[in-house]
């Protein structure tokens, strides 16, 4: 099989999701070269896109773990770079709610508990304080822990921000390449895709889902990954009012439970289940996740199961078999695993890509030497409901009509953003990967209104963007319909 | 030159150019003094007509026999004709005030703000998330309204072998569609024991289309992706299950109101409907808005929530003559099988609703149902109709009933006689 790119990296990341992506934009940022490589048509369409988009303060992690260390470190490191970034975030807050007196029991191990992970702003809350915080909250509260820095934020756009920066450094992305096999001859290694050949003397697996598959191309046999599907139900827009903070389970021996969350959208999300499977790629949604989560709302905050459900999701986070995070250098093969990352590794993929540095700069087995003249952070385009859109924004649609025609009407997103996604250095292949850049789509109406316009404006990558030539003809006007 | 900051001062704004709001605009364009203005979020007035490209539109409020599209393009030039003022990719983002509301177009944001608010916002089919239909997001899936958009505003293609949920009328229209673009209906689907359409379809639609339907069926799950390969359904009575090969699922009828603007003003909803509530004269709650068209009754047919349009112009005019409604109203509220009743608001001195009918929807098909009206539990007028009350389409009954009421006695139901 040809090696297409001809040529020899200095380091290869397998897996463009948050955790790949967030490595490649730190090991771009040396004088090495650097391909991510991605099994999909696109970065962030694994793991990475489905996850419940909380950022995590690390309160709940297990103290002393690496995973612990790396949620507390990247809650700070993901929000200082969402403020240069333009990633939305809006810290809502959270309350785990205790429904029964084992539960209730439990809170002060767990304000303990967010004491050991470093976090000390829990409190624990009556019922009458969780009522005045959530007033539609079900009947049958007792107690609760309040965690006031437990915040939403856009999962997909810290994904392609942190993919965009790593282009922007160098870091060639190659999608669609699964890899297959791995041979390594004199001291490189050779990455057998599913459509060519990539050569690296460094190899980083960042794949997420398919961690330990890579991993035991590489003669280990150290962990085991499980897709956990966890199905969501998005509500409409309208239930927004109903709930302005994250509503947590106190966690039990089965795991975290289902939440109810606002999104940065501006929805309310219901869920995750929890059920592992063996197919990794099994990402439909079953009418016993919907019967779960509609009973499990129905307790929580019964007035939103009256309203519409905008989306459904289901997603396949890695369960692993190994208790923590494992991320190991391997000096003779020149190989890192940044393995077992959970549903936290939006919140830790910047703490982890900082901890892959510092073990290979341990290492001494790589040359880390900073580039000069690194390009600016990306600013992305903000989809974040709470935060100024081209919609609003008078002085941008001024500038370009193109911010004024709205083209996805419950989303509200312009035919502009819509045709600056394909003139932007990750642009979308998949109407899904518009979605995610958009919105474009993801509203209430699911394309009974523009689904047509969408998928030609997706066809003709934007081009067929069609305002009025003359920005004042609507309004100077009688008539302007044919 | 921006139009930025620019505000609108029409005396009468009307949201949403389909069938209602642009017969309403042709009716008061000429009859109030100031402007009367149309907004449209997408780019070619007319709303669903457009892109229901085949006959059937215009018998109720225009005496004509003919295509959507056409009918669209009638409505249009009537209301422009009449003097009213049309904006097309003019889309209504929020509220500035109590008869003011914000905008974008690509022109630039500009403020509304009009004496009279009337909302003609219509209605769109549930989609496949809002249905809670599990499986696979495989390539395929569309509402009616979504696959007319392709076929005839596109002129673009879906698959080959198409199964449609629900047997109603908007069923049939899909079906339509299908045909234009050479995709065979191979199964239609409906959890009621009946097909629901009009007797011209019943029989003769289903020889001409050559499609099947499946009564007390309902979808369990789509399969398969990238691109839908097939649906797996249920027998609603035997809990069977069989998988049935198809690339194509179209989602039809399951109306739901396009509410939002409504619920955002406080505009008092029906809990089932999801509808605003107005009374005879097509007030709301809030003064100075009313409510039109197909968000009142999704959905009745194009020339019902045209002539909606008719009617609510004299009341807004009466309105902007400063006449008030006098009175506490009474509710009528809709007893099984109907699921809802519009208008849902009663007051003496109200005129009759539009078309002297009470619109409802039925969950069970009734043939000469004898519709009964109660007072505290107590039958005050009953009527025997002989046309049916029929699932999947609006059930229209004589507003001469609710010349019974007692106005002085409390709420007042509709529904069938024991």
């Amino acid at each position: 099989m040809s090696n297409t790119q001809n040529k020899t990296y200095d380091v290869a990341v397998i897996g463009a999701g948050i955790v790949g992506s967030a490595i490649a934009r730190k090991l771009a940022g040396y004088r090495l070269s650097v391909a991510l490589l991605d099994a999909r048509e696109d970065v962030g369409d694994g793991t990475s896109k489905a996850n419940t988009a909380i950022l995590h303060t690390g309160f709940d992690a297990k103290p002393g773990t690496l995973e612990s260390k790396m949620v507390r470190e990247g809650y700070h490191l993901l929000s200082e770079y969402a403020k240069q970034t333009g990633i939305p975030v809006e810290h809502t807050g959270a309350i785990l709610v205790a429904w029964d007196d084992e539960q209730r029991d439990a809170l002060p191990g767990l304000k303990e508990k967010a004491e050991q992970n470093g976090y000390a702003k829990t409190e624990i809350i009556d019922a009458a304080e969780i009522y005045r915080l959530l007033p539609h909250l079900g009947e049958g509260a007792l107690a609760g822990l309040s965690v006031p820095d437990e915040s939403i934020i856009c999962t997909w756009t810290t994904n392609l921000a942190l993919a965009t920066e790593a282009v922007q450094r160098g870091t060639e992305l190659l999608l669609r390449r699964r890899v297959a096999s791995i041979d390594r001859v004199d001291g490189v290694t050779n990455l057998y895709t599913s459509i060519d050949r990539i050569s690296a003397r460094w190899v980083i697996n960042a794949a997420g889902l398919g961690g330990d598959t890579i991993d035991q191309l590489f003669g280990y046999d150290r962990i085991h990954l499980t897709p956990r599907r966890g199905e969501l139900l998005v509500y409409d827009k309208q239930a927004r009012p109903l709930v302005d903070k994250i509503v947590l389970p106190v966690p039990t021996a089965l795991g975290k439970g289902v939440l109810v969350s606002p999104t940065i959208y501006g929805n309310v999300m219901l869920g995750p289940t929890a059920e592992d499977l063996k197919d990794r790629t099994d990402t439909g949604t079953s009418e016993s996740g919907f019967a779960f989560l509609r009973g499990k709302g129905e307790k929580i905050m019964p007035k939103l199961l009256e309203e519409e459900v905008t989306a459904t999701y289901a997603g396949l986070r890695a369960a692993s078999d190994y208790p923590d995070y494992l991320i190991e250098v391997d000096t003779e093969q020149q190989y890192v695993i940044a393995g077992g990352i959970r549903s936290t590794g939006l919140t830790s993929g910047i703490a982890v890509a900082e901890y892959v540095d510092e073990l290979l700069r341990a290492s001494g087995a790589i040359q880390l030497v900073e580039r000069d003249n690194l390009p600016e952070p990306p600013h992305m385009p903000n989809i974040g409901e709470a935060f100024l859109r081209p919609y609003q924004d008078a002085a941008r649609i001024a500038e370009d009509p193109a911010y004024g025609k709205i083209v996805c009407f419950c989303e509200r997103v312009t035919a502009g953003e819509i045709r600056d996604t394909f003139s932007s250095p990750i642009p979308p292949c998949t109407l899904d990967g518009l979605r995610r850049r958009t919105r474009a789509q993801n509203g209430r109406c699911q394309g009974f209104f523009c689904g047509a316009e969408v998928n030609e404006l997706l066809e003709s990558r934007g081009k067929s963007v069609n305002v009025p030539a003359d920005p004042n003809a609507n309004v100077a006007s009688v008539e302007v319909t044919k | 030159m921006s139009t930025n900051g620019t505000v609108l001062t029409p005396t009468v704004l009307i949201i949403g150019a389909g069938p209602s709001g642009l017969r309403a605009a042709a009716e008061l364009a000429p009859r109030v003094s100031g402007e009367v203005l149309v907004l449209e979020r997408e780019s070619v007035a007319g709303g669903i007509p457009r892109h229901s490209d085949h006959p059937g539109y215009g018998i109720r409020d225009m005496g004509k026999f003919i295509d959507g599209p056409r009918y669209a393009r009638i409505l249009r030039e009537q209301a422009t004709a009449a003097g009213a003022k049309i904006l097309t990719n003019a889309t209504v983002t929020d509220w500035a005030g109590e008869r003011s509301v914000n905008v974008t177009m690509p022109d630039g944001r500009v403020r509304v703000d009009a004496r009279v608010i009337i909302l003609a916002t219509g209605a769109r089919e549930r989609p496949r998330p809002a249905r809670l239909i599990p499986g696979d997001r495989g390539k395929g899936i569309y509402t009616t309204g979504h696959l007319q958009n392709i076929i005839h505003l596109k002129h673009g293609k879906v698959g080959k072998r198409a199964v449609i949920v629900g047997a109603e009328l908007v069923s049939w229209s899909a079906a339509m569609s299908l045909k234009h673009v050479k995709c065979k209906t191979v199964l239609m689907t409906t959890e009621y024991p009946k097909a629901d359409a009009y007797r011209l379809f019943s029989g003769p639609g289903k020889l001409f289309f050559g499609t099947k339907v499946a009564t007390r069926t309902r979808v369990t799950r789509i399969i398969g992706k990238p691109n839908v390969q097939g649906v797996e359904i249920e027998n609603i009575d035997t809990g069977e299950r069989r998988i049935v090969d198809c690339d194509t699922v179209i989602l039809t009828g399951d109306w739901i109101p396009d509410n939002e603007l409504a619920r955002a003003a406080d505009v008092d909803i029906d809990p089932v409907s999801k509808s605003p509530i107005v009374d005879a004269a097509l007030r709301t709650n809030k003064s100075g808005i009313f409510a039109i068209g197909n968000m009142l009754h999704p959905v009745d047919t194009a020339d019902v929530a045209a002539l909606d349009g008719a009617a609510v112009a004299e009341h807004v005019v009466s309105y902007l003559r400063g006449d008030r409604p006098a009175g506490a109203p009474l509710s009528l509220t809709a007893d099984a099988p109907f699921r809802w009743v519009a208008p849902a608001l009663l007051r003496q001195h109200d005129p009759a609703p539009p078309r002297r009918r009470l619109l409802l929807w039925s969950d069970t098909y009734v043939p000469f149902p004898e519709v009964v009206l109660r007072q505290n539990g107590t039958v005050i007028a009953r009527k025997r109709l002989w046309w049916p009350a029929a699932p999947g389409r609006v059930f229209r009954v004589p507003s001469s009933l609710l010349s019974q009421i007692n106005w002085n006695d409390g709420a007042v139901t509709i529904g069938l006689a024991k």
